[in-house]
């Protein structure tokens, strides 16, 4: 019972469980997605306005057998067919991150095939190639969700260097509190993206934290310049603030972006992560490719937030270049993106 | 029948294989927290010690709780998804009971105390009958000195086991009639759950690993945020 390479094939079963989706893929060869199966937990942590860890890693539990055996039924393939089994191992919720790794090394010893850990960043970089195979490198990927908030050049499929990340709040954390704080709920994202559609996004001046200064970000300002503009304007049109706040992040993330692009010659932007399915974002990242001359890669909506998909994809990457991972690997919820 | 015993509850995490003839391979280790690290290169080496392939298992036994939530979802986890992939029945048993099991020779009340944290430890009381324990009161959540009231009601000579047991040993010594087991018997084994699980099975107490349950004996919510596991 060896977890040394022994190739069956290219199908790799991907499991992501980091925080609240319990989600499980077939990807072969790195590129075609078999299956990917999602099985989103937002209903159980909405009434808490926010992930509570302890809910999320009962329902990983309860869940990841059921969207397993879907993910395999939907793939065609046999358990033998299957070469190597992936899940991601950090960032995230260590609770929740913990089911996800057990599951893949029980399986990685029942079917005798290598056991490999993913990193969740990388993932999220990897998901633009499954909806874009002939995406052309460098680009220059925002990579923004409710946990992170990074810009990231990509030069090769495993080489990227962190340009900026957010130095407080991620984007997606700043969409959920300003939410929360105008009483829209959780999670906050689509709210605003859906209220912004019927507002003037040019009604409130909203600050641009750091908007010609250096690669990282600040949410936090803005979120507090959201609730004191609220305080003093308690009649303002929600859909105003929404549109205005969205206005102010999208602009920040994209400014930054395309300096980087300039800077770095890269041949276009990315998006990655769950805050990149705000349709203004998309919408400003088209424009800004148009304007500059460069590709746009906007993954769609299911690939951008979490699954297992990307995560498949990024361990065959991560197999083919370093091998299988240790049985002995565990959970690091505050595993960094590796740089080379 | 050939089964695999999966065991995460408290800080101690391990396995074991057995069948009619008894404890073929056990691996166990007590280093808190490290659940996830040991557990999957555990089960090679007791595959490896009891000269099996994982292919060989008729069932799968795991330790359902109660115990340290972060720990325990490691070995629910690992077990039910094993069952699954095998395609074999599951066997469940609580910690409690295992933490009791060994201790059934004794012929007085055994009172098993496992740390809950927060103050608090999951406990159960148990009879003891030719061959085994018999549970007397279900697994329940609540505050040491609650379990120290029970005892005293009784009037029963008591055997005190478990972690909780220790961690609480201050208000159980000065107890007249009543014993505190040794540190041993703190932990759930993985021996014990395949001898239990080899007797449940004989009886075809199966479960399905879609039916597995860990017992949590606390809402979600009761569980303050912690940065540790």
């Amino acid at each position: 019972m060896t977890n040394g390479a022994r190739l069956r094939g290219d199908a790799i079963l991907g499991i992501e469980t980091s925080c609240d989706e319990t989600a499980v893929a077939v990807v072969a060869g790195g590129q075609q997605v078999l299956s990917s199966v999602v099985s989103s937990q937002v209903d159980l942590h909405a009434r808490y306005g926010g992930v509570v860890p302890e809910v999320a890693g009962r329902a990983h539990v309860e869940r990841l057998v059921p969207v397993m055996s879907q993910a395999l039924v939907e793939s065609a393939l046999e358990d033998s067919d299957i070469a190597a089994v992936a899940a991601t191992a950090g960032p995230g919720l260590v609770g929740a991150l913990l089911v996800g790794v057990s599951a893949a090394k029980a399986l990685a010893l029942v079917w005798d095939v290598p056991f490999v850990a993913v990193n969740h960043l990388e993932a999220h970089l990897h998901a633009a190639f499954l909806d874009e195979p002939s995406l052309e490198l460098p680009v220059v990927v925002i990579l923004v969700s409710g946990g992170h908030t990074m810009l990231v050049l990509m030069e090769d499929r495993l080489r990227y260097r962190v340009l900026g990340a957010t130095l407080d709040d991620a984007a997606g954390e700043a969409f959920d509190k300003v939410a929360r704080y105008m009483g829209l709920g959780y999670p906050g994202g689509p709210v605003i993206d859906r209220l912004s559609g019927q507002g003037d996004r040019d009604a409130i001046a909203f600050p641009r934290a750091m908007l010609h200064d250096g690669w990282n970000f600040s949410f936090s300002g803005l979120k507090t310049s959201v609730i004191n503009h609220l305080r003093r304007h308690p009649d303002s049109t929600t859909e105003d603030v929404a549109a205005s706040f969205q206005e102010a992040v999208a602009d920040v993330l994209l400014a930054k972006a395309r300096r980087a692009a300039a800077a770095h010659g890269a041949r276009g932007l990315c998006l990655a992560g769950g805050v990149a399915a705000n349709s203004r974002l998309r919408e400003m990242t088209l424009d800004a490719c148009t304007a500059d001359g460069l590709a746009a890669y906007l993954p769609s909506r299911a690939m951008c937030t979490d699954n297992a998909a990307m995560v498949a994809a990024a361990a065959w990457w991560r197999w083919q270049a370093d091998g299988p991972s240790e049985l002995t690997v565990g959970a690091d919820p505050s595993l960094g993106l590796p740089e080379t | 029948m050939l089964i695999l015993g999966i065991e995460s509850a408290t800080g101690r995490v391990g396995c074991a294989i057995g069948g009619h003839e008894g404890v073929r391979a056990s691996v166990q280790a007590t280093r808190q927290r490290r659940h996830a690290e040991l557990l999957a290169p555990q089960i090679q080496a007791a595959c490896a010690h009891a000269d099996i392939s994982l292919r060989d298992l008729g069932a799968v036994a795991v330790d359902v709780g109660p115990g340290l939530y972060t720990g325990l979802r490691v070995g629910v986890t690992t077990a039910i998804t094993m069952a699954h992939a095998l395609r074999v029945p599951m066997v469940a048993v609580t910690s409690l009971d295992l933490v009791a099991y060994p201790l059934r020779h004794t012929g007085r009340t055994i009172t098993v105390m496992i740390d809950a944290r927060r103050g608090e430890v999951f406990h159960a009381r148990y009879g003891c009958l030719p061959g085994g324990v018999q549970r007397l009161s279900d697994p329940e959540v609540g505050a040491p000195y609650h379990v120290v009231s029970q005892i005293l009601a009784s009037d029963d000579e008591t055997l005190v086991a478990g972690d909780g047991a220790v961690l609480y040993a201050s208000m159980l010594d000065p107890l007249r009639g009543v014993e505190l087991a040794d540190p041993g018997f703190a932990h759930p084994s993985a021996e014990s759950l395949v001898l239990l699980a080899h007797a449940l099975a004989m009886r075809e107490e199966f479960v399905r690993p879609d039916e597995i349950e860990p017992l949590y004996l606390r809402r979600p919510d009761a569980q303050a945020p912690s940065p540790s596991r």
